[in-house]
This record gives structure tokens, C-alpha cells and sequence, in this order.
């Protein structure tokens, strides 16, 4: 074992003897701060849904192949499920609950909806974080340059035509 | 009235799904909620020897193990659910329950499940169980598998026949001019919806008497409920199933009766409400998929383009405890006037997990045979495609002899020829580029069968002047949620806004599993009796209430129109909903109304056709294949919302275009396991690969399968896109490539080749 | 998942000291290939130490080349002006890796030390040499579609999936890196080692010894690369193509070519770039150059097809370097890389 003498800062101190034990873990989300108490394995996103119970952000995978628990971490979007709770301390999380202004939907949100960019509804809050981390402060993008930069969030619905749409208004709006 | 039908409405859930307010199965929060890991075989054929469990019930956390030896007992699943045959020979699901025996009939076969108090402990422990078997070598080869089965039926329909013979194929083939014999191959696909299987299990004492609420991954609420309750050998009444959202089914999610089971058993043994999530790598094995198919088809035919014989042989896989068939033929029964057709299906019993249905079953990849065998034969005989499929246009069902309730599929192949430009293209394979690419043009006809079965619905007018109407029906993306509103409203005789459709639980009036694409066909007319008979009801308080302006009038006499029952002869005189109510000091009227297909099935025969032609790039040097352009045109009856109709059809087609260019599940040829067990490997079409797309619906109402007029729209999309794609293909490379999906290796092989 | 230790470091040398001692542990960058492959129960660590607040996302100027922090993300390195002006194949190779919210997360550090994405390797019921040493090599007679041409071995016939790396090796990158034993530099194509009778060795690097930066050498030549997959975008490389080719005049004066999806490592094509030297672009050039590159591959049951794939791709890659044909989209990007470009926007619309 190492000497946690140097200044290696420890974040599990005095729990090395029984690694399941939960650590303090302070998580922003939205702009509100809550503390937990969690193992150090747990991933972001079961940290969201299940300790948190914000449901919004989807698992599909849990290995990063689909896109469905994307978030924003520091402003840039980012896959929930390949993001341990303890890693995300420190950094300004938002999910899909916090993509509202109150009452007031995001313009993507509003834009979804009126281009009927979901079916199922299961990926859609995925698709949205992903979108909504350039669209504010960017430059518009190409048809192509969406198609690609958000070939991450599958849509097994397929509503991909109007998703692409939504997002085309979205930002010129 | 039709005013809120046909309208272009916002989906009546959006608000809730783009603010992750909408609730699925995973995401119901109950106290004391404990979480289930499932531990699954790692041999594909044997019997479990032991099981070792110690380590992962020491680890922390840890509630119970259950294994074969310990699980509470289940009655066996019954032969038959409503019309539906379960287990044996072209029966629709896995006829075993979980947990009860030792036997292992393929890799990845649930066998003990782990309860902890947390996700994290409950996957972990998992991880520790240690199971030994008594291992025999697999079968896993289609064609020399021992064990073979020519089912008679699909899922024990009399109507659909799987092996038919009409007139004599073989002695009219042996006598054609022009005879064609191929052979197409399709892989194993996955329906992959992004939210995986989950349940929660919870049991209750009421009244003394146990109580289970599943909140399961479910597009056939009543179908749980029956087969948990003769599992459990509960009431019906004593089991609750919850699913307001699916995030997407495909023909999965509607005949799995083991995920839910295993969660009932788990919190059964814990006595605590358990959640099982089952993880994407297992949707590959307990989900259940659309089986590898080896299609045989042989035509005949004279010079000129008629066809004088069809056969068309499937040979498919199930597991050892599913007799599930790939129905392939059916399209090939019943697209073109053919005098001699037959066809057979056999089913190879494999030791790989149980198939089930997925969206267009047998539709799909069977008529990607047949259209891609029809587009050999116009190359053969140097015939148009289009002009072939006309010259043999069925103007009644081939097999049946009954007239179509209502077709106009010349009209679909003449708008899609306009949409894609058909008579611009060369018609000389390899003779269109555009720069390094080569470029083709393909066709196919789609069609699918159009049901409808019984259903029944609620409405409740409210004296504030909203309605609810209920039906124990699915929102799995559909629209289900949306349309039935609509078609509440207009029922009703109500502006949209005034109306909330409620579906997702089994205590609502009871609805067939979402499936087969006959929803809108079987709950509307429901959901319109349900209304009427609530409307009837207001008549008869307002023409006994002296008090009312429609006192003493006659009940034909009155209509419902925007919130009023008013005279039809003098609409001013009446007076709105909210006031009869009020008057008559109730806070509600509420009434049932069902809805079953009549004779008419017995006299029409009802299909939705279409006609799908696709754009595609080809570049030749690395067998990389691109859809350019889809274009659809529909004649599905009436269309109930054209958004969300058409969203269905976009959803239908990529589909199609997945399993044509890029979806496969291969499994071990030596153990059985999956080797594609994530969506990394498993491609599903992404929005880099969405061609342009233009759908367009003929909206002729079919004036015989009820006053909606709608046939179903889930399904057909998903059929006729492989075949345009493929057919395609060849014209762009002069390459026939007969084995989906079409990925680059295909090509580059054939054109090696050649 | 099992149980670890998680710290957090906050120098370079106490990353070291954490994780060389225990034979368990391990670095965390932006954890998208460890996390997963701890969740497939393939990665079992003791302990984590996690690296990515460490002060390694700098980019800065070197000797007439550039200093990548090994904490940079892919999203940043692919966007950063001076890699899209004058190494576009290490733009264009991150670009086609993985998707937007996997390359915010991942690092440059990380990337080249992500596993082998072989099913096998992924799935602890299956044997797997590389993953358990001595269960044997299921993929050698089992589905091997996506597996090695070259350099392979009868205990591990896996490739290397990275695209990045295949850019690196092209451009003779040199990674830096501080370990037990001190700081040392590491020529890129030495990296990776092949998998001989260890396939659960990946790479050169001792244990606990830490990558800083990944350096890019001067290079005034056109670069460029090509990426085939089964799916349009997010989907990992059949087979891709790293071009780094320098000319006097008309004549090639250096030719670096490397392969991404046939081996073990990045495969670099010596025989190939010396057939190149002194000679004038053309196709029939480049067609003697992919035969001979293609001359010593090995295919196995299922994966023959790469060899006409990756001879076609290599042709095609050398035309658009060479400036014979046009890029297939702008330098430095997604869609000058991508093989059959977009489904549905052709003409694409830039
Ligand atoms: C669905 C999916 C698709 C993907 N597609 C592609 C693709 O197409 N092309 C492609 O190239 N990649 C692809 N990737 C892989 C992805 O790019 C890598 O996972 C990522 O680059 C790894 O970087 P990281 O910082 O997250 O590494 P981590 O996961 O943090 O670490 C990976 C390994 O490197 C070690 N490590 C990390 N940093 C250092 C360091 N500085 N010094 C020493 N050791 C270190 C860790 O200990 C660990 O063993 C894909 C991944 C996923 C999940
Ligand atoms: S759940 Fe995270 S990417 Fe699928
Ligand atoms: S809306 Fe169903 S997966 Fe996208």
C-alpha cells in the first residue's frame, strides 16, 4: 500500500479498509447543490435516477453507445453513464430538468415538439442536452454538421428528419 | 364529425417527453426499493450443476440470491393466451417460466438473480455467483439442425396458413418459358428500442390477500396481468400493471412474461418492491429478435412478364422452448395474381435464445425476397419494375378469392415514381455516376395486413366541461396518446384541448396487446362507443330535466356539438355539457362502450399497400453503401394525425434501411454466445445515416373496416425498404447481393468476385 | 462493477506515486474507455487515480511542432487551429472517433490506451487471452470479421481501435511520459507492441508510468485521413488510413502511411513508403504501393475483404493527399475523412 503521506489528496481517507463504504460526494445540478453519500463506483447517471430521482436523463446503454444520458457538465454535453459521481464533483451538471426555464420551454424543447422530433420519447431528452450545449453563443450549423455532431444520439424511433428540422429552426431562432 | 381527426396536432405527451417528466417503467420511486441483477448462463446447452452463491451474499448489501433451487414456484404458462397460441409449433413466445429448472437452452439464459440494496451491490455480487454445469455441445447450424418443424399455422390462426399450396407451383414452374430460382439470406436483427426491458415488483397485503403491482416494459398490459396472475395463481383482479410510456417496442416488449415473473419472484423472496433493469447486453438474448432466414424463391413465368408460378420456401430458427415461425410468405400469398403458388415454412430448433415478433414480421425481410426475386425477373426478361408488378397486379387476394376492402397501390407506384424521378434514371445498371460514386435507383412494393380486434374504453364528461376517456392501450410511440384524444374529441363533440386520453394500466377498461398495427383500427371504435354512450347519457338527463331547453325532446333529435347538446333543426335551443351536470347535481357522467370487428372480415380482405423507391451511392472501392433518398407513397385507409402518422412511416423506413445496409446479431458458431451484445457493434441507423425522405399518404378512408376508415401504419414502413434498397443496389453495380445486411465486406467480396 | 479506491491527484508526480506501488491501480483520464470496460467487469482496479484535474491540457509550441498535454480533449485538439492548419489527420482522425459528448470527455492520453473493442475481449463468459491469459483465443476461430490482417499471433489476432493513434503513427509523434524511473520519451510507432504470447500487454509503458504529453514533430507536408465503417458516423473503423507525405517539387521526398483496423497497433507500411520516395504521385504508383503494403497480410476466416478494402483505401487516401483528387469535405474535418460521406445531403451542402 501506498503512504497517503504525500499530499496526494484523498478524498477517501480513513475509508481504505472497506471500499464500499460511501463517501461524501456534493454534486451542482442545475444550479442547486446535493450532498450524498455515495460509493465511489457510481456512475453519474445512476446517481441522477436513482439516488436523485431525476429520471429525466435516460440509460439505454450504460456504456456510452446511444447517447440517451447525455448532459451538460461545465457547459459542454457529456454521457452520464461513463462519468463516475465522484469525478463530476466540483462541475456544474444540468440535465433535462434544468433545460426549462421554469414554465418557459428552451427553444428546442418548443422546437421538438412542433416538428413531432420524438416518438417514443425515450432518447429525446438525450437528443436535446446534446443539441442545446452548442446552440446557445455558436454560429449556426450546417444541415451536415448536425447530422454529424449528432450521429451520437440514436433515435431507434427515427424521428431523425425532424429532429435535424428542430434543430435547423431552433438555432435560427 | 371529424373536426380534431385528420388534424396535424401536437403529440399530447411531447410536453412531458422533451422535459423528462414522462415517466417509464425504471423510474416509478417506491419506498424500501431494492434492485435485482440477473446472473445468466455462460453455456448455451446443458444443465446446471451448481450454483455458488456464498461469495455474493456475504457482500454487503446483499438481500437474496434466487436460483432454481430456492425461487417460489410458478404454474406453467398456458398453451393459449385469448387466441393466441403460446408454446409448441408456430407459437408466438418461450414456453418456460424462469427459475424453475436446471435445463440451459442457450448462452445468456436467465439463471439466478441477485437482490441488493443498491444497483451498484446488486450488479456486483452478480459478478460473484459461480455457476458449474453438466455442458453438451450446442446445435447452432439452421440447415443441419436435427430438430425441424413445419408449424401449420402462425401462432395457431387458421388464417394464416404456413404451408399452402394452390394450383401445382412445381409442374408450373417445370413448364415456364422463363423460370428464376434464387436463394436470399437475412441475419439475425435486434428491435433494440433505447429503453431496455425493466420491471418493478411489488407486493402488497389488501384485504388479507396478496396483491402484485408490476410496472413493466409492457405493450401488452393484459397479457401480463393474466400470465402473472396464473403464475402466481392469483385473481386477475389481484394483479396491477403500470406503463404509461414505452420508450419503443418494434415488436418486442409485448410476449415476454419471464422479466416480469423474475421481478415478482425476487420481491416475493425479499419482501421489499424489487427493480430489475435488465442491461443492454441482454436485450440480445432475453428480448427476444427476428430469426436468420434462408429463403428459397422460384418463379415462373412467360415471356412477356405474367407470372405462372410462385413458391416460396423460408426456412427460419427457434429456440428449444419456442416454436416461433418468420411468416415470409406473406406477401408472396397474396401481392400478385399468381395461378400456382405455394410455400412452406420450417423452423430449425437451435440452442440461441427465443425470436419473437419484430416490426413487419416476416413482412420485412419475406418481402424483401419476393421484391428483390420480381426486380431479377424484369432484368431477366428486360422489363421495367414497376411495368412487371403492374402486368401481375392482384385485383382480388390471390389466395382467398375475396375482393380487397379498398386498394390503390397503381396510384402509390405512379406518385413514387413522380417523387424519385423514376423515368430520369438510366435503366442500364452502372451507367449513372456522380463523381467516384456509382448511383442506382431501385423499387419495391410493401403492403401489410390491415386487422382490427376487440377492444373496449371509458368516458367520463366532467360538469366543468372536460372529458377523460380511457383504454387500457400502450404508448409506445405511436401516437396513441394523441390520436385517441382526437378521436375522443370528436366523439365527444369537444375542442381537443377539453379532452385527456389516458391509457398505460391495467384497472382501465381492457385493450389487445399494441401490436400487428391494428390500434387505431381496434381501440377507436371503442373510444368512439365509449363517447356516444357517455353522450346518450347526457341526452337522457337533459330531456327529462324540465329545467332544460331540450326538456321532452326526441334523443335523435339532438347533437353534440362544441361542449352543447343543441336541437340539430334549431341549434340555438340546447345548452353546454357542464350545465345538465350541474343541474342534475352529478359531478360527472361516465360510460363504457366496446367495440369488435363484424362480418366484414369474412367478406373483404383488408391489406395498407404502398410503394417505396430508394436512391442509392454506391463507392465500389470499399463497398461502402449509401441511401441517397427514400421515397414512400401510402394507401393506408384514413390518416388520424399526418405528423405523427408520417413520424411512424420515417421510423418504419430507417428500420428497413438498418437491416438492409448495417443491422446484425451474430452468435458464436461454436458456443452459442452473442458476439454482438452492444450498440456499439450492433449499428442502428444514426441521423448521419437518415436519407432525404418524402412520405406521402393517398388518405383514401377504407369504406370497410369501420367508420374510422384508418388501417395501421406501424409496420408497414419497415417492410418494401430492403428490397428498393437492395434492388437498388444492383442498378447501381450490376452486383445482386443476397444476403442482408449489405455491409461493405458483401460488396467487396462480390465484386471480387466478378 | 467491483468496489475501488478513488483519489484524486494533483500533481503529475503523486499520480505516479499513487498507482506505481499496487498492482491494481490505475489512472482515470476522461474514463470513457476504463468505466466501460470496468462496468463489463473486464477492468477490475484497486484503485483509481484520477488525473483529470491534473494541469496537462496545454498546447504549445515546440522546435517547429507542437506539445499536446495528454489531459487535452479530443474535442479541443480536433478544433485547435494549429492542428486543423498543419496536421489535419490528427483533426480528421479525432473527428471520426466516437461521437461529440465522447470526445468532450476523452483525452489525448487516453485515447491511444483505450482496449481492443474485439467482442470476445468484452465478454468475460467467453475465453479471451488478452483479458484472461490462458482461457485461449476465441476470436482466431470464432467471428473474426473486424479482426487483425498483420502481426497477429495464435494466442490474440485483435486490432488497436483508436483512429487518433493511426494518425500519431503516421506522423512519428513522440510521447512523453514520467514514471517510476523518471521521465523518458517514446517514439509513437513503439507505443503499441504486438501481441505475441502476451496479448494482455498493450503497450510499452511500466506500470504507474504516466503519459504528459503527446508531441507532434515539424512537418510541412499534407496530411490527411480516411475512415471506413458500417455505420455513417459513430462506429469505429473497418479499416482507415493515415497519410503524411512530404514532396520536393513534383517528386515525393517522404512518405509516412499508416493502417488503422488490421493490427494490433498502428500499422505503418515501410514497403510502401519507400516504393513512394523520389517518385511522381500517380495512381499507378500509389496501386504498386497498396500491393506491396498488402503483400505480407494474413486474413482469417472472416476478414479477407480488408484486404481489397484497405489496398482501395490506401489508393484513395494517397490521391486526395497528393492533391490528385479532391478531398471528400474541407481539410480537418469529419467529412474529409468519412468514406461515402453522409446519407442523405449529396451534393453535401457545406
Ligand atoms: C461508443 C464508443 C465509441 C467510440 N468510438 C471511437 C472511435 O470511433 N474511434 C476512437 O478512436 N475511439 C473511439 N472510442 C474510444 C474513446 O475515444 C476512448 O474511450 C477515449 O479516447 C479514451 O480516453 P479517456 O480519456 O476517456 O481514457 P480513460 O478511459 O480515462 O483511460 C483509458 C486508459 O488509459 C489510461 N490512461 C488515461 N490517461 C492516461 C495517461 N495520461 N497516462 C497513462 N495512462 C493513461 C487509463 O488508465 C485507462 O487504462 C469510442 C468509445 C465509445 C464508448
Ligand atoms: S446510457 Fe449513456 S450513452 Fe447510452
Ligand atoms: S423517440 Fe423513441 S428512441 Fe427516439
Amino acid at each position: 500500500m501506498m503512504n497517503p503521506a504525500n499530499q496526494t489528496q484523498f478524498i477517501d481517507q480513513g475509508l481504505a479498509s472497506d471500499p464500499t463504504n460511501r463517501l461524501p460526494v456534493t454534486l451542482t445540478i442545475n444550479g442547486q447543490a446535493y450532498p450524498l453519500q455515495l460509493e465511489s463506483r457510481v456512475a453519474l447517471l445512476d446517481a441522477l435516477r436513482e439516488n436523485l430521482h431525476l429520471t429525466g436523463t435516460k440509460k439505454g446503454c450504460d456504456h456510452g453507445q446511444c447517447g440517451g444520458c447525455t448532459v451538460h457538465i461545465d457547459g459542454q454535453s457529456a454521457l452520464a453513464c461513463l462519468t463516475l459521481a465522484v469525478m463530476s464533483e466540483g462541475k456544474a451538471i444540468t440535465t433535462i430538468e434544468g433545460l426549462a426555464q421554469g414554465e418557459t420551454l428552451h427553444p428546442l424543447q418548443a422546437a421538438f415538439i412542433r416538428h413531432d422530433a420524438l416518438q417514443c420519447g425515450y432518447c429525446t431528452p438525450g437528443q436535446l442536452m446534446a443539441a442545446s450545449a452548442w446552440l446557445s453563443g455558436q454560429p449556426p450549423r450546417t444541415a451536415a454538421e448536425i447530422q454529424e455532431a449528432m450521429s451520437g444520439n440514436l433515435c431507434r424511433c427515427a424521428a431523425y428528419p425532424n429532429i435535424l428540422a428542430a434543430i435547423l429552426e431552433a438555432q435560427g431562432a | 364529425m371529424m373536426d380534431a381527426i385528420g388534424q396535424p396536432l401536437e403529440r399530447a405527451d411531447a410536453h412531458l417527453k422533451v422535459t423528462g417528466a414522462a415517466r417509464y417503467a425504471a423510474e416509478w420511486d417506491l419506498p424500501g426499493l431494492a434492485y435485482g441483477a440477473v446472473v445468466v448462463s455462460g453455456i448455451a446447452r446443458g444443465t446446471v450443476r451448481a450454483i455458488d452463491a456464498k461469495a455474493a451474499r456475504r457482500t454487503p448489501g446483499v438481500l437474496a440470491v434466487l436460483t432454481h433451487e430456492n425461487a417460489p414456484r410458478l404454474r406453467p404458462l398456458p398453451d393459449k393466451l385469448g387466441k393466441v397460441l403460446l408454446r409448441g409449433e408456430g407459437g408466438m413466445t418461450e414456453a418456460r417460466q424462469p427459475l424453475q429448472d436446471a435445463e440451459v437452452y442457450y448462452a445468456g439464459q436467465p439463471l439466478a438473480v441477485v437482490v441488493a440494496d443498491t444497483h451498484e451491490r446488486a450488479r456486483h455480487a452478480a459478478t460473484l455467483v459461480g455457476v458449474t454445469y453438466d455442458e453438451q455441445p450446442p446445435e447452432l447450424a439452421m440447415t443441419t439442425a436435427r430438430r425441424q418443424a413445419r408449424p401449420a399455422t402462425f401462432l395457431g390462426s387458421p388464417e394464416e396458413k404456413l404451408q399452402v399450396s394452390i394450383g401445382d407451383p412445381a409442374a408450373a414452374l417445370a413448364a415456364a418459358p422463363v423460370r428464376l430460382e434464387r436463394v436470399y439470406e437475412s441475419a439475425v436483427t435486434h428491435h433494440n428500442p433505447i429503453e431496455p426491458l425493466a420491471t418493478i415488483a411489488h407486493w402488497e397485503q389488501r384485504d388479507g390477500a396478496d396483491f402484485l403491482t408490476l410496472y413493466d416494459t409492457t405493450r401488452f398490459l393484459t397479457g401480463v396481468q393474466q400470465i402473472a396472475a396464473g403464475a402466481f395463481s392469483l385473481p386477475k383482479e389481484n394483479v396491477h400493471v403500470i406503463c404509461p410510456f414505452v420508450g419503443g417496442a418494434f415488436g418486442s416488449k409485448g410476449w415476454l412474461f419471464a422479466p416480469p415473473l423474475l421481478a415478482a419472484l425476487a420481491a416475493r423472496m425479499v419482501g421489499r418492491p424489487v427493480k430489475i433493469e435488465w442491461r443492454r447486453q441482454d436485450m440480445f438474448t432475453v428480448a427476444g429478435h427476428r430469426s436468420a432466414t434462408r429463403q428459397t424463391l422460384a418463379l415462373g413465368a412467360t415471356p412477356d412478364g405474367q407470372l405462372t408460378a410462385l413458391q416460396h420456401d423460408t426456412q427460419s430458427h427457434a429456440s428449444l422452448v419456442s416454436g416461433f415461425a418468420e411468416p415470409c410468405a406473406n406477401l408472396s400469398r397474396m401481392l400478385y395474381q399468381v395461378p400456382n403458388l405455394g410455400f412452406t415454412h420450417q423452423v430449425a430448433h437451435l440452442n440461441l435464445p427465443s425470436p419473437s415478433t419484430m416490426r413487419g414480421p416476416g413482412e420485412t425481410v419475406g418481402g424483401w425476397a419476393l421484391e428483390c426475386a420480381l426486380d431479377e425477373l424484369a432484368t431477366e426478361l428486360k422489363l421495367d419494375p414497376v411495368a412487371l408488378r403492374l402486368k401481375n397486379y392482384a385485383e382480388h387476394n390471390p389466395e382467398t378469392g375475396k375482393p380487397w376492402s379498398s386498394k390503390h397501390l397503381r396510384d402509390c407506384y405512379a406518385r413514387g415514381q413522380a417523387l424519385i424521378g423514376w423515368e430520369k434514371r438510366n435503366p442500364v445498371p452502372r451507367a449513372m455516376r456522380e463523381g467516384r460514386y456509382l448511383v442506382g435507383y431501385g423499387m419495391a412494393t410493401t403492403m401489410y395486413p390491415a386487422g382490427r380486434n376487440a377492444a373496449t374504453a371509458r368516458a367520463t364528461i366532467s360538469a366543468d366541461g372536460q372529458a377523460l376517456v380511457e383504454s387500457a392501450t400502450h404508448e409506445i410511440g405511436n401516437g396513441a396518446r394523441t390520436i385517441f384524444r382526437q378521436i375522443s374529441a370528436d366523439g365527444l363533440g369537444l375542442p381537443v384541448a377539453r379532452v385527456r386520453f389516458e391509457l398505460g394500466d391495467s384497472a382501465l377498461p381492457p385493450a389487445p396487446n399494441t401490436g400487428g398495427s391494428v390500434t387505431t383500427a381496434t381501440v377507436g371504435p371503442a373510444v368512439l362507443a365509449a363517447c356516444r354512450n357517455a353522450l346518450r347519457a347526457l341526452r337522457q338527463l337533459a330531456v327529462r330535466d324540465a329545467q332544460s331547453p331540450l326538456f321532452g325532446a326526441a334523443e335523435e333529435a339532438i347533437e353534440a356539438r362544441a361542449g352543447r347538446l343543441q336541437l340539430r333543426a334549431a341549434p340555438a335551443q340546447g345548452e353546454d355539457y357542464g350545465a345538465i351536470l350541474r343541474r342534475a347535481r352529478l359531478p360527472a357522467v361516465s360510460a363504457e362502450g366496446s367495440a369488435k370487428p363484424g362480418p366484414e372480415k369474412k367478406q373483404y380482405s383488408f391489406y395498407s399497400f404502398g410503394a417505396v423507391f430508394a436512391q442509392v451511392r454506391v463507392d465500389e472501392a470499399t463497398g461502402v453503401i449509401r441511401v441517397a433518398r427514400l421515397c414512400g407513397v401510402y394507401d393506408v385507409g384514413r390518416v388520424m394525425n399526418p405528423p405523427t402518422a408520417r413520424s411512424q412511416l420515417l421510423g418504419g423506413m430507417t428500420m428497413g434501411l438498418g437491416a438492409t445496409l448495417m443491422e446484425e446479431t451474430s452468435y458464436d458458431p461454436r458456443t452459442g454466445h452473442p458476439v454482438v451484445r452492444n450498440l456499439a457493434d450492433y449499428h442502428v441507423p444514426s441521423l448521419a445515416d437518415t436519407p432525404e425522405m418524402s412520405i406521402e399518404f393517398l388518405d383514401n378512408p377504407d369504406p370497410h373496416i369501420g367508420e374510422l376508415g384508418a388501417r395501421g401504419i406501424g409496420e408497414i414502413g419497415c417492410v418494401g425498404t430492403p428490397a428498393a434498397i437492395t434492388n437498388a443496389v444492383f442498378h447501381a453495380t450490376g452486383q445482386r447481393l443476397r444476403e442482408l445486411p449489405l455491409t461493405p465486406d458483401k460488396l467487396l467480396r462480390a465484386a471480387t468476385r466478378a | 462493477m467491483h468496489p475501488f479506491q478513488y483519489q484524486r491527484a494533483t500533481s503529475t508526480a503523486q499520480a505516479v506515486a499513487a498507482v506505481a506501488p499496487e498492482p491494481g491501480a490505475t489512472f482515470i483520464a476522461g474514463g470513457t474507455s476504463h468505466l466501460d470496460l470496468m462496468k463489463e467487469d473486464v477492468h477490475r482496479p484497486s484503485r483509481l487515480v484520477d488525473i483529470s484535474l491534473l494541469p496537462l491540457k496545454q498546447i504549445t509550441a515546440l522546435a517547429g511542432g507542437l506539445r499536446l498535454g495528454a489531459g487535452v480533449s479530443n474535442t479541443a485538439a480536433a478544433a485547435h487551429p494549429e492542428i486543423q492548419r498543419r496536421y489535419p489527420v490528427v483533426s480528421e482522425a479525432l473527428l471520426t472517433g466516437a461521437s461529440t459528448q465522447i470526445r468532450n470527455a476523452a483525452t489525448l492520453g487516453g485515447n491511444p490506451l483505450q482496449r481492443t473493442r474485439c467482442p470476445y475481449f468484452r465478454d468475460p463468459a467467453q475465453p479471451c487471452n488478452k483479458r484472461a491469459p490462458g482461457s485461449g483465443c476465441a476470436a482466431l476461430g470464432g467471428i473474426n470479421r473486424g479482426h487483425a490482417l498483420f502481426g497477429a499471433s495464435d494466442a490474440c489476432v485483435a486490432i488497436h481501435p483508436s483512429d487518433l493513434a493511426v494518425a500519431l503513427a503516421a506522423l512519428d509523434a513522440v510521447v512523453q511520459t514520467t514514471g517510476p524511473r523518471g521521465p523518458r520519451a517514446i517514439p509513437f510507432p513503439e507505443l503499441h507492441r504486438l501481441p505475441g504470447a502476451t496479448p494482455q500487454v498493450d503497450t510499452t509503458l511500466a506500470h504507474g508510468e504516466l503519459i504528459t504529453a503527446i508531441d507532434l514533430p515539424a512537418f510541412a507536408g499534407r496530411s490527411h485521413y480516411l475512415k471506413v465503417r458500417d455505420r455513417a458516423s459513430y462506429a469505429f473503423a473497418l479499416v482507415s488510413c493515415a497519410v503524411a507525405l512530404e514532396m520536393d517539387g513534383e517528386h515525393v521526398r517522404r512518405a509516412r502511411l499508416a493502417l488503422g483496423g488490421v493490427a494490433h497497433k498502428p500499422w505503418r507500411l515501410p514497403a510502401a513508403e519507400a516504393l513512394l520516395v523520389g517518385e511522381k504521385p500517380s495512381e499507378k504508383l500509389f496501386r504498386a504501393a497498396a500491393d506491396a503494403a498488402f503483400a505480407d497480410a494474413r486474413p482469417l476466416e472472416h476478414n479477407a475483404y480488408k484486404i481489397p478494402l484497405g489496398r482501395n483505401l490506401l489508393v484513395q487516401a494517397l490521391l486526395e493527399t497528393s492533391g490528385l483528387q479532391a478531398l471528400a469535405g474541407p481539410a480537418g474535418t469529419a467529412f474529409a475523412a468519412s468514406v461515402g460521406g453522409l446519407a442523405g445531403t449529396f451534393p453535401a451542402p457545406y
